[in-house]
């Protein structure tokens, strides 16, 4: 019998953010992703500060464990984007995770490279990216992943079911109560229509009391101690093998900051239950491996970890959000054919979730301004910035192709 | 609880957005069981205003008031802060000379739980009867003289009035962030004397319309060939930015020709925007229509899509919302206080040029993005209520009370 134990997965990634890129610039210059200004549009500013507050000091931390706990070990997904900027930026946070993966007790998961929603426009494109990801990661790391995420842990049966049938051993998604109902988040579930891949769902209440809650004075739990908290993971395991916790790995410096003293309370809780004989810790694909299924579970609808809907509401919620990408995917066979990897690169670039999620407006409803980051004064600037760049996108097909895509 | 209103004009006799205020925020002050004495500087008829009681200082009709708009404070202003009453109103110091002494009047014997004073207009009432009856004194700055006066400094008469009062005000509202923050920095008075009170909005106020698309029948044929219609309703004057507007447009049709602009008003400028409209070469593209009300007024807000709020400095920018009302896409100066309680628009700073023109592109070529403004602050304007400006206006009294009775 396997002993029970957590199954830790924290999501790397930075987006290339679009400039104040004008209609002036249109058909003259196509430089969307420099922005040299002091705002938060500035791609290389915002990678040198997260890697101050998170990537490095994190990074120092996970190799501490890793040399001190020799059961300790977790799983990363890293888009190709973020490794894109690292190498420019700041390469030294590439060798911190190259050093980790190193240990073999770390296990990249793969995702899109361009942390897309391409599984809901193309099937053909998600696969060119989902491959040039598996690429990256081999080059960079030296391993291929075998579990799968997808962009926002935005999961349903038929991506359970591609992911069965390119090999992949485990899949991630939420652990949402209506689709769980009285299942436990903790057990492992065969996705409904697959023969081998086992489902992951993430334990959100427990995953959030650190990347949400953590340093919030106003939570009747803070200052939260190790021992509440591992007190709280043995009664979560009272059900199923393995909880699940899956975050952003800027939870630790950037969510939540050095000062909340989340980074000493990661130490100590990994420590404790490293030391425990009962506990262990799991990658992704260990866990895969170790535990059975405890049944079949079907998610017909597409789940996100995202917001109180755990939905898609918040990347294609408005009118504008659809109608920006149902124009960038409509040009995917004119940017393909046109061979140009410049073209073709900056075309995947602006398919990254984070520029629709910045043209969200549905926070207005409850008048919650502080809900949703965004490096833009409003979702509309957001919109606009997109739509120039895009225009300018098809100006740059007007030399491959007689006709272009339509419209202004 | 007693207030005395101290207002320079009211529905129908305004020229602009304090006599619509004024009426507002009474009637919503009335209806949470406050009663009110609103004096104001000339004689007229005011249909539902029952329920307060209105004062005239003179018998001059309100189209004799000023002698000049009642924002247009810049040019005309002799002094005569100390000419006796009884002689010849000629001009607005002499009207506000006599209000001082009907107020003074009207408040002897009968001191009032409040005094609310609106602008530099009525402030020297105001201070006056403070003096007389000691009951705490709420100046309401709706505009100051620097924004009447756009970037340029403006009446120093004008000025030393509104110092005077913001100094011997209990406490002062002012309807935007950015006011206060004119208060705060070029009157130095302490910031926690002065509390952000944004104005409501009324829809339900703006009477039901017919549109008559013969009026702007020209515009009408235009968007049939997909024409976007964008617009300005406002007064021509250095306040109001449109110089920097009708770059704007010229920078727009640059890139995207399926656009029009509507400037509808008049003022010290029009002369000199249409010139710049012909050097520009757009002038086929800008319609002007000279001032215009009723009718004319409400159907240039239903043919436009898209209203430009261009303000150098505006204090709040309630038409603005009326356009809104009308289903226009905003956008609206950084510089222009109403755009802090809205979020479904686009801001820019007023010299922002090429901006402007973006945003106008980006409205004028993209269906969703129109939408999404248009029914966005469409929620958004409603949760605006009088009722609420009420509340704070209470609240702001009671608090001065204490302070003055302590």
């Amino acid at each position: 019998m396997s002993h029970k134990g957590i199954t830790l997965y924290l999501h790397v990634h930075q987006p290339w953010r679009i400039r104040d890129y004008s209609i002036f610039d249109a058909a003259q210059r196509h430089d969307y992703f420099d922005d040299e200004s002091s705002t938060d549009r500035n791609n290389q500013a915002v990678f040198l500060k997260v890697a101050e507050k998170s990537y490095r000091p994190m990074n120092r931390l996970l190799r501490r464990l890793l040399d001190e706990q020799p059961d300790f070990r977790f799983s990363l997904s890293i888009t190709g984007t973020f490794i894109d900027q690292a190498k420019r930026f700041a390469p030294d946070v590439i060798a911190d995770f190259k050093a980790l993966v190193d240990t073999g007790r770390v296990e990249i998961v793969g995702e899109t490279y361009h942390h897309s929603l391409a599984f809901f426009y193309s099937r053909e494109e998600f696969e060119r990216q989902v491959s040039q990801h598996a690429d990256l990661i081999q080059a960079t790391f030296g391993v291929t992943p075998t579990s799968f995420r997808n962009t926002e842990l935005a999961y349903n049966d038929e991506l359970a079911q591609w992911a069965d049938s390119r090999g992949y051993k485990a899949i991630l998604s939420e652990g949402w109560d209506p689709i769980l109902e009285w299942r436990s988040p903790n057990h492992l579930y065969r996705p409904a229509g697959t023969s081998d891949i086992a489902l992951l769902t993430k334990n959100y209440r427990l995953s959030d009391d650190l990347a949400f809650r953590f340093g919030n004075k106003s939570w009747k739990e803070w200052p939260l101690h190790v021992g509440t908290y591992e007190h709280w993971l043995g009664a979560s395991l009272a059900h199923g093998d393995t909880v699940n916790l899956f975050m952003d790995y800027e939870t630790f410096g950037e969510h939540q900051w050095v000062d909340t003293g989340i980074f000493e309370f990661f130490h100590d809780f990994v420590s404790r239950w490293a030391e425990r004989e009962d506990r262990r810790f799991y990658t992704v694909t260990q866990a895969a491996e170790t535990f059975a299924a405890a049944g079949e579970l079907s998610m017909p609808h597409t789940v996100t970890w995202a917001d109180s809907e755990r939905d898609l509401t918040a990347w294609l919620g408005n009118s504008m959000q659809q109608e920006a990408l149902r124009y960038l995917y409509a040009l995917e066979d004119d940017v393909i054919r046109s061979k140009d990897q410049r073209l073709i690169a900056d075309w995947r670039q602006m398919q990254t979730s984070d520029h629709v999620y910045y043209m969200c407006t549905k926070w207005f409803r409850d008048g919650d301004v502080h809900a949703y980051f965004s490096p833009y004064d409003s979702p509309y600037d957001a919109f606009l910035f997109f739509m120039n760049a895009l225009r300018d996108m098809r100006f740059r097909l007007m030399h491959y192709h007689s006709s272009s895509n339509g419209g202004f | 609880m007693n207030i005395l209103m101290l207002g320079w004009e009211l529905p129908p006799h305004n020229s602009g957005g304090l006599g619509v205020a004024c009426f507002h925020m009474s009637k919503a002050l009335a209806l949470a069981g406050s009663s009110i004495d609103f004096v104001l500087p000339y004689s007229a008829y005011h249909p539902n205003t029952g329920f307060m009681k209105i004062h005239a200082a003179t018998t001059l009709s309100p189209l004799h008031r000023n002698g000049m708009g009642a924002y247009d404070s810049a040019s005309a202003i002799t002094d005569a802060l100390h000419r006796k009453p009884g002689e010849t109103l000629t001009n607005i110091r002499d009207v506000q000379a006599r209000y001082v002494s009907f107020v003074e009047e009207l408040v002897s014997g009968n001191a009032p739980d409040a005094i609310h004073a609106h602008d530099w207009l009525t402030i020297e009432a105001g201070i006056k009867a403070k003096e007389v009856t000691g009951a705490p004194l709420i100046v309401h700055v709706h505009a100051t003289e620097f924004d009447r006066s756009g970037q340029n400094f403006g009446n120093p008469l004008v000025h030393e009035i509104e110092e005077q009062g913001l100094l011997m005000a209990d406490r002062i509202i002012a309807v935007s962030n950015i006011t206060k923050s004119i208060i705060v920095h070029r009157y130095k008075i302490p910031a926690d004397k002065v509390e952000v009170v944004h104005n409501g909005f009324d829809a339900s106020v703006m009477e039901p319309h017919t549109y008559d698309d013969r009026t702007y029948a020209y515009l009408e044929h235009l968007k049939t060939e997909g024409y976007t219609v964008a617009t300005t309703i406002t007064r021509f004057t250095v306040q109001k930015g449109l110089i920097h507007m009708m770059k704007a447009a010229a920078r727009a049709l640059e890139r995207y020709d399926k656009l029009v602009f509507l400037f509808a008003g008049d003022g010290e400028q029009r002369d000199e925007l249409m010139r710049l409209s012909a050097d520009l070469g757009i002038s086929d593209k800008v319609f002007f229509t000279g001032f215009i009300r009723g009718q004319r007024w409400r159907d240039a807000y239903t043919v436009a899509d898209i209203f430009v709020m261009s303000s150098v400095s505006e204090p709040f920018g309630l038409t603005a919302l009326e356009a809104a009302h009308h289903d226009n896409a905003l956008i609206i100066t950084k510089q222009s206080g109403v755009g802090e309680v809205l979020s479904s628009i686009f801001r820019y700073d007023f010299w922002d040029i090429d901006r402007l023109a973006d945003q106008l592109i980006a409205i004028a070529a993209s269906k969703a993005l129109k939408d999404e403004l248009t029914y966005g602050v469409k929620r958004e304007y409603a949760r605006l209520t009088w009722a609420d400006v009420a509340q704070r206006c209470l609240s702001l009294y009671s608090g001065a009370a204490r302070k003055v009775a302590a």
